[in-house]
């Protein structure tokens, strides 16, 4: 099983160190306070952000007094993977997933101006193809902007995988499948500062830095793109339609 | 440019899957012409091509034809990523030999990623199969290939198999052929004809024969999983080779008889199989009798009476799972006119049926050692049809015999790859400073190596120092050569196929490249080496106090053989450190061996000659035993106490991947036999535990009258034939360690990294566990090492016949014109024959007792008397007990090309009609 080939391509034509093709839109539903739309290949994901507001009834125990608290819920669609799966939202892998998001934007907001209240981050995931977890903070950090919540910087992320000593950056579900270890990180690409990484899988110790290099150079391409990013052009149609979502 | 592809997959459980993946187009993609390997002018003429041409040849053809895509005349190819792909799912020998031409650069196979380049990529068509898809992406990469040659008045040739894509092709306006045509119309190279495979159609029928269809794949795992078929690897028998079984799977293993060109339908040895029990009533019995006089000794011949008997279980074959075809070395068969073109070959492999080839050099082919491949076994023909893949050299000569050995045994001896040299450092390599900074530095040490004469890739070397308080320090260093063979590179998977060096009588077949093996890694006394050496500090009476391994770098101060540096140590005037070295260890050997001989280890022997050979015909002159001195075996004492030193130490710190050495213990049935002749000379062995049975031998060392003296060491030698094979494996799958010959409870192989892959593992593992290292994933992934291990184990298997028959192939050289009278003994006593061992020659072999050499018998049933319990047979009148001394009569016989062999003949004692 070879991830790339001897003429130095990957499964889908990419090169090692290209990522997918990224596209994304802002402004998606007009009831959200900012919203987000973001392609990573064919992993597809909707950012919805609330806030700030005061903190729901619900929540009360988690407000802080000097700062904004944030709240994140990650739900997958039925529909998103290849075999129909029914996922509860409290599954474990949800959890899990909401828990890192929210770890990663505690960091990168300056959650400190807005004290007492509530921020919430919403997301969906309608089509998974890898790389999950960068698509949705990579949709969450556009749907604070268009929320205009302020932040310290962008916050982009990417992930990255080794085989034969070469990294691969923006793993999709075929190279995930591989078996090769995993690596993600959140950065922040002006300040330069890496404020969430993940490792699944074993690798040795003197290669981890040339997986941190991948990811980072993954994450600032990623950043040149959703800095500029190229607007889908039947936006409307995006949201709504699962025609256009599938092909 | 992004395309997505849409896959529908059904799932093991029945589901089916809608999977989407991503497939992006790019313009960037090299299509070699430029710069490239295909920037250059082909040579290769052909009068059906009025141009210069490239080749472009699909899927079939890769499959069918590589022995003509492997002759150095074809160069300049176009290997599509479609055509690769498809290969790599239908047979992944054919795609590695397929990957080995595209990494050699003299062949100048160009592998372009059509399907990814934006010019060449075609979405599927509604309702197109896989095939016809791929076949329009072979002629959409052709036609670009033609437009882009088309400026410097060039082509590129299709080539298929597939006469419809052929006709597409050409009606698309593409230059195609068929691999014949193409082949036929060669400039200059005739005999590339011989290495076509046929395709099924062109071959004639038979109408003598006509085999049962196989049954179609899907039925065939139907009837398995149902239970109504049996699945096996076919292993025919040698004395027969309308005769074979199979050994189903799942727990009780049973077997499965097969008789009959009809019943084993078109199956070949190793072949896995399909087998349909035949009633009851159709079961039968091994064939017993034996005609042929070159049969081994220990298949017995069968009463007649047996054959009334009910039978063993019986069946036949209804289908082939898997094909395990490869090519097979033989002599082409010399009746019919050397001017035809068809021709009967007969494999060297009395278990392979003879195949049909077509050749138009049959004249020069006659008397030859030649290679052939099986392509096909059609239903009316009564042998499978192959083709002619190359000459190895005249029958009988000492070169081509040496290369039918080797091929045989499967041993891979072709010269090493460009991508492995090119993993070499440079020869004039030296130490980087770096590396002195993380090794010790030990070349102050009194460090030497002993070793047999002639070696050249020594591993091991040795020092012994007096730390002053009572305690000395040992050290066993051996060659670093992980640290030239780095993990995952080409020359480590190199390694890793080969497993072993392989010794011949007169070559060595090396693991590692010759720069590495007699120089770099090799730890000569002529300069500053890499080691990997283990420490020990040890009391005089050879108790370790602590043990340590180390990276290192050393230098010997002189390299010994066995003989010089006995004499060293005998040597009273010498005073020297190294000298007095020697016998510091010598004396500490003494110790351990003494320890380890209570423990319970045996001391077992087997015959070994050494070749003299004539220094420029290479043909044996002369042989001598190996001769055993202090020095050979304080050596291995050491090399044995270093290697259990790591065993503990990898086992420690990878108890679930450690890579170790098994041996199992016999099971108590296996020394029946042995035991039995033993008894009816009347000593009485104890083979209960390996301590049991070094005592009870050490015993028979005591003279006993009526015995000669010579007997110990015979009943070593019957001894060794008891005992299992030693295998690696991985300590993470298996719970039992010991090694049963060294009596040691843990044990691997560390010290000859240079000849053993496997210590190449051992050394990863153990530069990791001391932090010298790196590891990775493959090193402590227990299934990816247990297969390996699996390799090693059958490669180490393989050289070891390799061996036998390079000694056997030189014995008859050296008796090739001589008739010798030698003694010997007899080791085993048969029904009609007695097994003779004749020490001096290393040499054993089967003396009848009932017929001549050309099988007719001589001696009736009635004068011959066997009786097994005593281990005796009595013809006319004449006793023969094992362990009698006998004189035979050695002579070379060549009557049959193929299979030449040694015969003895009785002198002493004198039997009518028998001895001579």
């Amino acid at each position: 099983f070879e991830l790339i080939s001897d003429e130095g391509y990957r499964f889908d034509g990419r090169k090692p160190s290209e990522l997918r093709r990224v596209r994304c839109n802002m402004g998606v539903f007009t009831q959200a306070d900012g919203s987000a739309y973001i392609e990573q290949g064919n992993t597809k994901v909707l950012a919805a952000i609330y806030g700030p507001h005061e903190a729901s009834n619900n929540m009360r125990s988690r407000v802080c007094l000097d700062k904004c608290f944030i709240n994140c819920e990650f739900s997958q669609a039925m529909f998103s993977s290849a075999e129909r799966k029914k996922r509860s939202r409290g599954d474990r892998k949800g959890k899990d997933m909401s828990a890192h998001i929210k770890q990663t934007f505690e960091a990168a907001v300056r959650t400190q101006l807005y004290p007492r209240s509530q921020i919430d981050i919403y997301l969906q995931v309608l089509h998974s193809d890898g790389s999950l977890y960068c698509a949705c903070v990579n949709a969450a950090t556009l749907a604070l902007i268009d929320a205009g919540i302020a932040m310290k910087d962008y916050v982009c992320a990417c992930s990255a995988s080794l085989t034969k000593e070469t990294s691969l950056i923006d793993i999709n579900h075929v190279e995930e499948l591989a078996g090769c270890a995993e690596f993600s990180a959140a950065i922040m690409p002006k300040l330069d500062q890496i404020i969430y990484s993940e490792l699944n899988g074993r690798i040795h110790q003197d290669e981890l830095g040339q997986l941190v290099d991948a990811v980072t150079n993954g994450c600032k391409d990623i950043f040149a793109v959703i800095d500029r990013f190229e607007v889908i052009t039947d936006n409307t149609e995006i949201a709504v339609s699962p025609r256009s979502l599938h092909s | 440019m992004l395309k997505s592809k849409v896959i529908m997959v059904k799932t093991r459980s029945g589901k089916i899957l809608k999977i989407v993946r991503e497939h992006y187009l790019r313009d960037d993609i090299d299509n070699g012409l430029f710069g490239g390997k295909l920037d250059q002018h082909p040579e290769l003429q052909n009068d059906l091509v009025s141009s210069e041409h490239f080749l472009i040849p699909d899927t079939n053809v890769v499959l069918h034809q590589m022995d003509v895509l492997e002759h150095s005349c074809i160069m300049n190819v176009i290997m599509l990523q479609t055509v690769l792909h498809e290969v790599k799912h239908r047979s992944s020998p054919v795609y590695k030999r397929i990957k080995s031409l595209c990494a050699n650069p003299d062949k100048k196979f160009f592998v372009f990623t059509n399907e990814h380049c934006i010019d060449t990529y075609s979405a599927r068509v509604k309702g197109e199969s896989t095939n016809d898809m791929n076949d329009r992406l072979i002629r959409i990469a052709a036609k670009y290939y033609d437009k882009c040659l088309k400026d410097r008045n060039q082509t590129a040739v299709l080539v298929t198999n597939d006469r419809a894509n052929c006709a597409l092709a050409k009606k698309e306006g593409l230059d195609a052929l068929t691999i014949e045509q193409y082949v036929k119309n060669i400039v200059g190279y005739p005999e590339l004809l011989d290495k076509l495979a046929k395709a099924d159609e062109a071959i004639e029928v038979d109408k003598s024969i006509s085999y049962p269809e196989h049954l179609k794949l899907s039925q065939v795992q139907a009837g398995v999983k149902s239970g109504k078929f049996f699945q096996g690897k076919l292993g025919i028998s040698r004395e027969n080779y309308l005769e074979g079984k199979i050994i189903t799977h799942g727990e009780d293993g049973k077997e499965i008889l097969i008789q009959g060109r009809l019943n084993l339908n078109r199956a070949v040895h190793e072949d896995v199989v399909a087998v349909e029990m035949l009633p009851e009533d159709q079961w039968s019995n091994p064939s017993g009798v034996i005609l042929d006089v070159t049969v081994q000794p220990g298949a017995e011949i069968t009463d007649s009476e047996k054959k009334k008997s009910s039978g063993v279980p019986t069946g036949k074959v209804v289908g082939i799972i898997k094909r395990s075809w490869r090519p097979y070395c033989g002599i082409l068969e010399s009746f019919g006119s050397p001017e035809m073109t068809r021709h009967l070959f007969t494999p060297a492999e009395k278990r392979i049926p003879r195949i049909r080839i077509e050749t138009r050099q049959a004249k020069t082919l006659i008397g030859q050692r030649i290679v052939v491949a099986i392509d096909s076994w059609p239903r009316f023909s009564k042998y499978p049809q192959g083709h002619f893949v190359k000459a190895l050299g005249s029958v009988g000569d000492k070169d081509t015999e040496n290369e039918v050995l080797l091929l045989e045994h499967d041993v891979a001896h072709e010269p090493f790859s460009q991508a492995v040299l090119n993993c070499l450092p440079p020869s004039d390599w030296s130490i980087p400073k770096e590396e002195f900074a993380v090794r010790e530095d030990f070349r102050d040490l009194p460090i030497c190596s002993v070793d047999p004469p002639g070696c050249t890739d020594i591993d091991d070397c040795l020092h012994h120092k007096d730390l002053g308080d009572g305690t000395v320090e040992v050290g066993v260093h051996i060659a670093d050569v992980t640290h030239f063979i780095r993990p995952g590179t080409p020359i480590d998977n190199e390694a890793a196929t080969r497993g072993t060096s392989v010794y011949l009588c007169d070559k060595r077949i090396d693991m590692v490249p010759e720069l590495l093996s007699s120089n770099l890694c090799s730890l000569r006394d002529d300069g500053d080496r890499l080691a990997f050496s283990c420490i020990w500090i040890m009391k005089p009476n050879a108790e370790i106090v602590s043990t340590r391994f180390c990276k290192s770098v050393i230098r010997s101060k002189s390299s010994m053989t066995y003989a010089q540096a006995q004499m060293q140590i005998d040597d009273k005037t010498a005073k020297d450190p190294v000298t007095m070295g020697l016998r510091g260890l010598n004396k500490l050997a003494k110790i351990l061996k003494h320890d380890r001989i209570e423990k319970g280890a045996l001391s077992l022997s087997s015959p070994e000659v050494r070749f003299h050979v004539d220094s420029e015909t290479h043909d044996p002159i002369d042989l001598q035993n190996k001769e055993l001195r202090d020095t050979n075996s304080m050596v291995e004492e050491f090399m044995l106490l270093a290697n259990c030193s790591v065993a503990k130490k990898i086992q420690q710190e990878f108890p679930e991947c450690a890579v170790l050495r098994r041996h199992p213990e016999p099971p108590q049935s296996n020394f029946d036999v042995f035991l039995n002749a033993a008894k009816s000379r009347g000593l009485e062995l104890n083979a209960a535990t390996s301590r049991d049975l070094a005592v009870s031998l050490d015993r028979t060392e005591e003279p006993k009258e009526g015995i000669h003296s010579y007997i110990s060491t015979l009943l070593r030698i019957l001894a060794t034939r008891c005992m299992m094979q030693a295998v690696y494996f991985c300590s993470g799958l298996e719970s039992d360690f010991r090694h049963y010959g060294l009596a040691a409870p843990i044990y691997t192989h560390f010290t000859s990294p240079i000849r053993r892959y496997s210590d190449i593992m051992v050394h990863r593992l153990l530069a990791a566990s001391i932090g010298a290292d790196k590891t990775f994933s493959e090193l402590l992934n227990k299934t990816e090492i247990q297969n390996v291990c699996k390799n090693l184990n059958f490669r180490h298997r393989m050289a070891q016949y390799a061996q036998r028959a390079s000694v056997g192939l030189h014995t008859q050289l050296f008796f090739r014109s001589k008739v010798v009278h030698e003694s010997g003994y007899v080791i085993f006593v048969r029904k009609n024959a007695v097994q003779v061992l004749i020490p001096k020659y290393g040499l054993e072999g089967t003396v009848f007792m009932d017929r001549d050499f050309e099988g007719n018998t001589t001696v009736n049933a009635d004068d011959l008397k066997y009786i097994e319990d005593k281990c005796e047979i009595t013809v006319r009148g004449v006793k023969l007990c094992v362990f009698d001394e006998v004189t035979v009569q050695i002579s070379h016989d060549a009557t049959n090309v193929q299979h030449q062999r040694i015969n003895l003949k009785l002198v002493h004692p004198k039997i009518n009609g028998i001895s001579i």
